[in-house]
């Protein structure tokens, strides 16, 4: 049985497109059969990040517009066998995107027996952040420990509960966990940035992890590789962390205590 | 920010204060989610259409107005009738 996860924000520029990229992935280095879908209609960035956009032919409005068929659209990964990218139109816009036309395409994954189906929604509350999440059974709500960020994923928790299908038709609700990124432990410490104590007493939702602030995800992101096969690095760390509890498993939370710097670096300054 | 604090390169505790700020208008935006004046003006148009039946009153003499206090939501509509005399 597929289960569909959106990764959703409200806000730009949080992550979702990185999560979406490390999530999928590290769904299928565990082994799971997974495809990551671009709802960006006309802004398309997934295929950027996950390192395949040399590759991308058709798109997921070509599917739905039943110009061709899913499998010719689905864009097989470099590293690994069982994860699939399905990219999103850079011509048209969201109004392209139409409720049953995504959930024909959504079925069809599920007939071709993908574990888990991740919907990467764009930034804001119209069409395609709605499409993104309607057809949802999880959600990882990416938050910034800033100000804009946490009320914008606070609007987005209120829409899963009242716009999704499982809202609409009374069933149980999507399962929402909070995933919190760009964190800065050192300036949590000095009071200069919310800590996920505070996002998470504000926003009440489970969290799933923390992935700390770090220049990693921007030398992956040059590359085209998704941030979790950053070997050794932070980032890649906790974005593992975050598939294992997603899955079940019992993780400490890590990366998240202040590092006192060295007594040189405090006398001549830097970070 | 003092003279020994600015040595000290000690900064205000910014955190807090954004904390406290977002309870505060999450816990007002949480609020109109639940029940959304969206009838109002629906509203005042069907009373307007009621009252006229008996009393002869200009549409800008009825107000409607919806106001929270904590919990408690109050539903103000105020009808001015025309003087006696007039209508």
């Amino acid at each position: 049985m597929s289960k569909i996860v959106v990764v959703t924000s409200g806000k730009g520029g949080v992550g979702k497109t990185t999560t979406s990229a490390s999530f999928a992935t590290g769904l299928a280095m565990r082994g799971y059969k997974t495809v990551v879908i671009d709802f960006d209609v006309g802004l398309r960035n997934l295929d950027l990040i996950m390192g395949c956009e040399r590759r991308v032919v058709y798109d997921l409005i070509n599917v739905i517009n039943d110009e061709i068929k899913l499998s010719q659209a689905l864009i097989k990964d470099k590293q690994l066998d069982k994860l699939y990218i399905l990219a999103a139109s850079q011509t048209r816009d969201k109004d392209a995107l139409k409720q049953e036309g995504v959930e024909r395409v959504l079925d069809e994954l599920k007939a071709m027996e993908f574990d888990y189906i991740i919907c990467d929604s764009p930034a804001g509350i119209e069409t395609g952040a709605l499409m993104a999440m309607h057809y949802a059974d999880e959600a990882l709500v990416v938050t910034n420990p800033e100000v804009s960020s946490v009320r914008d994923s606070d609007r987005i928790l209120g829409m899963l509960n009242s716009k999704t299908k499982r809202a609409i038709e009374g069933k149980e609700p999507v399962k929402e966990h909070l995933l919190i990124t760009r964190y800065n432990p050192n300036r949590v410490e000095g009071g200069q940035m919310l800590s996920l104590e505070d996002i998470h007493e504000i926003l009440r939702t489970p969290l799933i992890g923390v992935i700390p602030e770090s220049e990693v995800v921007l030398q992956a992101s040059n590359q085209g590789l998704p941030a979790i096969h950053m070997k050794g690095s932070e980032v890649a760390e906790a974005y593992a962390d975050v598939v294992a509890r997603f899955l079940g498993e019992d993780k400490p939370m890590r990366f998240i205590e202040a590092v006192k710097p060295g007594f040189f670096k405090r006398l001549f300054g830097g970070k | 920010m003092g003279f020994l604090s600015f040595f000290l390169g000690e900064k205000k505790n910014t955190a807090s204060v954004a904390k406290e700020r977002l309870q505060l208008i999450l816990a007002h935006e949480r609020n109109g989610r639940s029940a959304s004046p969206d009838y109002l003006p629906q509203l005042q148009r069907e009373l307007v259409a009621v009252i006229s039946k008996y009393v002869s009153i200009n549409p800008d003499d009825i107000k409607v107005h919806m106001e929270r206090q904590d919990n408690l939501e109050v539903l103000e509509v105020k009808i001015e009738l025309p003087e006696p005399g007039r209508a």
